[in-house]
């Protein structure tokens, strides 16, 4: 390996002369697996002071005076970083640095200088490599490879990352610094982000992550962009996959061009096809999707100051499972108590109603600047703009309009610094404030799902860091957020006065129509959090993390506004005005070992949740089109509390087996009984054959068994079938039975020329073509989930 | 300096921002597709009173229970009757006829009836879709031997077509479903 010499001049203090005979020793590390990094070089800026790291990591550096000084460690294959260390006397101090370069083989690119979005908390990672495997899939898909991840899932390519047992509103997604605004409050919105803008994504399991938001009681997604070298370079990428279930495939491109002054230019696209896909017994018509996607960032990257553009479209068509566009609950009792189907066409790429048509566009513009003494101060300016159209089985002339046409505007505006009070001490200090607008075009001939509203949040928050020993760090932040929401929404006269709302509410009524009453509610929500952990670290292997985070989530508009028939779901669902917000205590204890060959790591948690927005059966209404389940929302105080267990061993040089169990209790605590929708238990394990010589070669094994989830509300309903004669139940709880599939993928690297590697990748899902239902599909009454799938791949890195 | 400056230019973004709000209260929706009223007319075959069978429900998705009325008496033991259904959206005014869209679009629609509880009753379809398959917005009921019971009428949006007959063969979505107790003397 070469090294790379990188001198850096710029000392902020003056050396005086005083006793310099300390030696500062210690190791260079790999951020992520912690192995010691070998001819690392270290520069102390302002002197001419360098050593090298010897085969074990080790470095010594000796003639340093009593002051601070800023290291800058280097290693050919890894970003290089400045440290600033504080001597005092003889002193140790380890670095860690992102080795990442070697998985690009000879193409040099930095990855994302990573630092943990949170201390005490464990940052779980998906790295590069998973995402490329997963080019065809979702960001659910991605997450689900992180044990406590699953997903609720509306067919096979509407994933909603569901974090410890938690979704929706109380999962947080950043994507690429900007804080996803994409109606994430609904169960069958899946987040809109290509999965292939991602470099790396970063999960965390609680609310922790104070700088992304305070009401992310369930957990925080963070996928970020790759960051391009500082050099005179261009390279791309190229990945083309197909897939035999769904008989389509997905082509994604990314081109980087940078140079050695420190600007750069990426552009990006996907573009991804499918047609219907098919269980193992027929095929699920009207599931085919149509993905459009592109980014383009422009970035100067200076060492005291950067400045970064970035722009993306996300343009997605989903297909809904035909058969689950249902009337009332006759209808539901004849689709639940049929085998299969009842609409099975022909194999079609065409996507018709039900569907969705989503487009989400992200602007961000973001500085930052170190500043000598007070640290990296960013400002951030992003814009998105969300139109979310949702098309139902109409008649005649309404055929082709949208039931559902929702545009949502946000803009943000932030300001972070980052400073270092002390060698020990870090602060991270914010101010964020957003405004957002909500339409709901009136034109669709159906009542607003969700109404125009308004909305501003200001948000402040202080994370404080601190080093009490080389072994232990704790963290400590406190958050704030305003909220306030200016609402129009009509509500049906009779339901405005079946809920009293007609005596509670009289004030915010604005102007009545024949059978509609238009009201101005005008809400506020003022919402604390905090977070307080620490970070020990036992020896070399061991460490172990705890952290209590208290979250608040304001309600959101589904919740307080919800009103009328969802048709996907067959029922009417009612909201609340009068809601409050729920406020998440959460306590999570990580024990790790990180050793060279057998890793660990075992994550119990508990989470309590008081006013817990659930929605649930009440009563069933009966209408002219015939009987519907009534769902209302409603709070109640609410228990989380499960284990996330991790293992692998390395067998040998070219076998490893990875382990993963995870389990999740959730409990109701004011109706004593299960919550609704909680994931099963569930076991994964892998055995994963590599061998570098042999062509980077790698083939996987895995098996996955989902257990049938046993705690579960009877929700099941009665319902007069007019052909029998008398009433049926609809089961609309039961969940369905266990399930094991079987998964293999493998991969193989070609040297095409010196600077170009084409990797041929081959991979089945589902391997025997195991017929099974998924109690997180909310489509699972209707039909199996998908049948076997074959996958080729070829990535060209040039 | 550029501190005091980035704290200005984000204030000032916040200031742009909320000026951004509009005052301009939204329009209601016009439900248009909605079915409010089915009326079910049976005319005797041969003169006398007819007999209607109302299902009407205003507030559509909203809590208030539909209204069934039943005017003209009981059917009478061995009477043919000519039906014909009439559907309306009352929340227009004037009320819209969807009777018409649903025959213009027959082959996407089809009535069911089904008769429960001894009631001694049968029913013929005589209006048909282009291929020749039933639709049922007219029909002729023959009354039997004095027995009561009740009839469903439902109407299907998408149904299989052809199917047997029965609802369960037909899915589709459910438009209408309204049961009537009747009784033959």
């Amino acid at each position: 390996m070469r090294i790379v010499l990188i001198l850096l001049l710029a000392s902020s203090m003056l050396s005086y002369s005083q006793d310099c005979t300390s030696i500062l020793s210690g190791k260079v590390l790999d951020l992520h697996d912690g192995k010691p990094l070998s001819e690392a070089l270290l520069i102390v800026a302002g002197t001419n002071i360098t050593a090298e790291t010897n085969s074990e990591g080790k470095f010594s550096i000796q003639g340093l005076c009593n002051r601070s000084y800023s290291i800058q460690v280097g290693h050919p294959s890894c970003l290089t970083k400045i440290f600033s260390v504080k001597i005092n006397g003889n002193s140790t101090r380890n670095f860690k640095l992102e080795h990442h370069l070697e998985e690009f083989n000879e193409i040099t690119v930095t990855g994302k200088a990573f630092n943990d979005k949170s201390k005490t908390l464990n940052n779980s990672r998906i790295s590069r490599a998973e995402i490329e495997r997963l080019s065809s899939g979702t960001l659910g898909d991605a997450l689900n490879r992180i044990s406590g991840v699953s997903s609720l899932n509306t067919g096979n390519a509407i994933l909603k990352p569901l974090i410890n047992g938690l979704h929706s509103s109380r999962v947080v997604i950043v994507n690429n610094g900007v804080r996803m605004q994409d109606q994430e409050w609904g169960a069958e919105h899946a987040p809109n982000i290509d999965i292939n803008v991602a470099d790396n994504i970063t999960l965390i399991k609680g609310a922790g992550a104070l700088q992304f938001g305070g009401d992310a009681i369930g957990g925080v997604i963070i996928a970020e962009s790759a960051k391009a070298p500082v050099k005179d370079t261009i390279f791309g990428k190229t990945i083309l996959s197909g897939l035999s279930n769904g008989q389509g495939g997905t082509l994604t491109t990314t081109f980087t061009k940078s140079t050695k002054e420190g600007l750069s230019f990426a552009v990006q696209g996907t573009l991804k096809r499918f047609g219907d896909f098919e269980a193992p017994d027929y095929i699920l018509s009207n599931t085919g999707l149509f993905e459009r996607n592109a980014s383009v960032k422009i970035a100067l990257n200076k060492f005291n100051y950067t400045l970064e553009a970035y722009y993306s479209i996300f343009k997605n068509e989903i297909g809904i499972l035909r058969a689950s566009h249902l009337g009332g609950a006759q209808d539901q009792v004849n689709a639940i108590g049929s085998d299969r189907p009842l609409i099975v066409n022909p194999f079609t790429y065409d996507i018709d109603a039900p569907k969705q048509d989503v487009t989400h566009h992200l602007a961000r513009v973001k500085a930052t600047k170190l500043f000598d003494g007070l640290g990296k101060l960013s400002f951030q300016y992003d814009f998105q703009a969300n139109k979310r159209l949702e098309f139902d089985i109409r008649r005649g002339d309404d055929r082709d309009r949208a039931s559902l046409d929702l545009k949502l505007m946000t803009h943000s505006v932030t300001l972070d610094l980052d400073s270092d009070l002390s060698d020990q001490m870090g602060l991270k200090v914010g101010v964020l404030g957003r405004f957002q607008d909500n339409t709901a075009d009136p034109n669709t001939g159906v009542r607003r799902l969700i109404p125009d509203y308004t909305r501003y949040d200001l948000g402040i928050y202080s994370i404080l860091d601190y080093q009490a020993t080389d072994l232990l760090v704790l963290e400590l932040g406190g958050r704030f957020d305003y909220s306030f929401l200016d609402v129009f929404k009509f509500y049906r006269t009779s339901l405005w006065e079946a809920r009293n709302y007609d005596e509670l509410f009289p004030e915010i009524v604005v102007e009545e129509f024949e059978n509609q009453i238009l009201t101005n509610p005008k809400l506020n929500y003022n919402n604390i959090s905090a977070t307080a952990g620490i970070n020990y670290t036992i020896n070399d292997t061991y460490n172990l993390l705890f952290n209590y985070s208290l979250a608040s989530r304001a309600p959101n508009p589904s919740e307080l506004f919800s009103e009328g028939l969802h048709h996907s779901a067959s029922r009417i669902e009612i909201g609340d005005l009068r809601f409050t917000p729920e406020v998440g205590h959460k306590f999570g204890a990580t024990f790790k070992k990180q050793g060279t060959r057998f890793n660990f790591s075992i994550n119990p948690f508990v989470n309590f949740i008081s006013d817990f927005v659930l929605i649930e059966p009440t009563e069933v209404q009966q209408t002219i089109r015939g009987n519907f389940q009534v769902w209302e929302y409603r709070q109640t105080d609410a228990r989380l509390l499960g284990v996330d267990f991790d293992l692998s061993y390395e067998l040998s040089d070219h076998f490893k087996i990875a382990h993963q169990t995870s389990l999740v209790k959730g409990y109701d605590r004011t109706l004593d009984r299960p919550l609704i929708n909680m994931p099963p238990v569930e076991t994964k394990n892998e055995l994963i054959f590599t061998h570098k010589k042999m062509k980077n070669l790698r083939m996987a094994l895995q098996s996955q068994y989902v257990f049938r989830q046993n705690e579960f509300p009877n929700n099941n309903f009665e319902v007069f079938i007019p052909e029998l004669g008398r009433s049926e139940i609809v089961d609309v709880s039961t969940p369905p039975g266990a399930y094991h599939l079987l998964n293999f993928n493998s991969s193989i690297d070609f040297n095409v020329s010196n600077t170009s590697i084409l990797t041929v990748g081959l991979g089945v899902n589902n391997i025997l073509d195991t017929d099974y239902r998924n109690y997180l599909n909310r489509l699972r009454y209707y039909a199996d989930d998908l049948g076997r799938n074959f996958l080729v791949s070829l990535k060209f890195n040039y | 300096m550029k501190k005091i400056k980035l704290l200005s230019l984000f204030v000032l973004s916040l200031l742009v921002l909320s000026a951004c709000s509009s005052d301009d209260t939204p329009d209601p929706v016009l439900e248009e597709e909605v079915i409010t009223t089915m009326t079910v007319t049976l005319t005797p075959n041969g003169g006398g009173t007819a007999i209607t069978l109302k299902k009407q429900d205003l507030d559509g998705d909203g809590p208030n229970a539909p209204v069934l009325t039943v005017t003209g008496g009981d059917l009478a033991a061995g009477v043919t009757y000519t039906g014909s259904i009439e559907l309306l959206n009352e929340t227009e005014s004037p009320a819209e006829d969807i009777t018409e869209e649903v025959e213009e679009l027959s082959d996407e629609h089809q009535f069911f009836f089904t008769v429960t509880g001894g009631l001694d009753v049968t029913t013929d379809y005589t209006n048909f879709d282009g291929d020749n398959n039933p639709l049922g917005t007219e029909f002729t009921l023959t009354a039997g031997a004095a027995s009561s019971g009740t009839i469903t009428f439902t109407l299907r949006h998408e149904p299989k077509k052809p199917n047997d007959g029965t609802l369960a063969d037909a899915a589709g979505e459910t438009d209408i479903d309204a049961t009537f107790n009747i009784a033959v003397n």
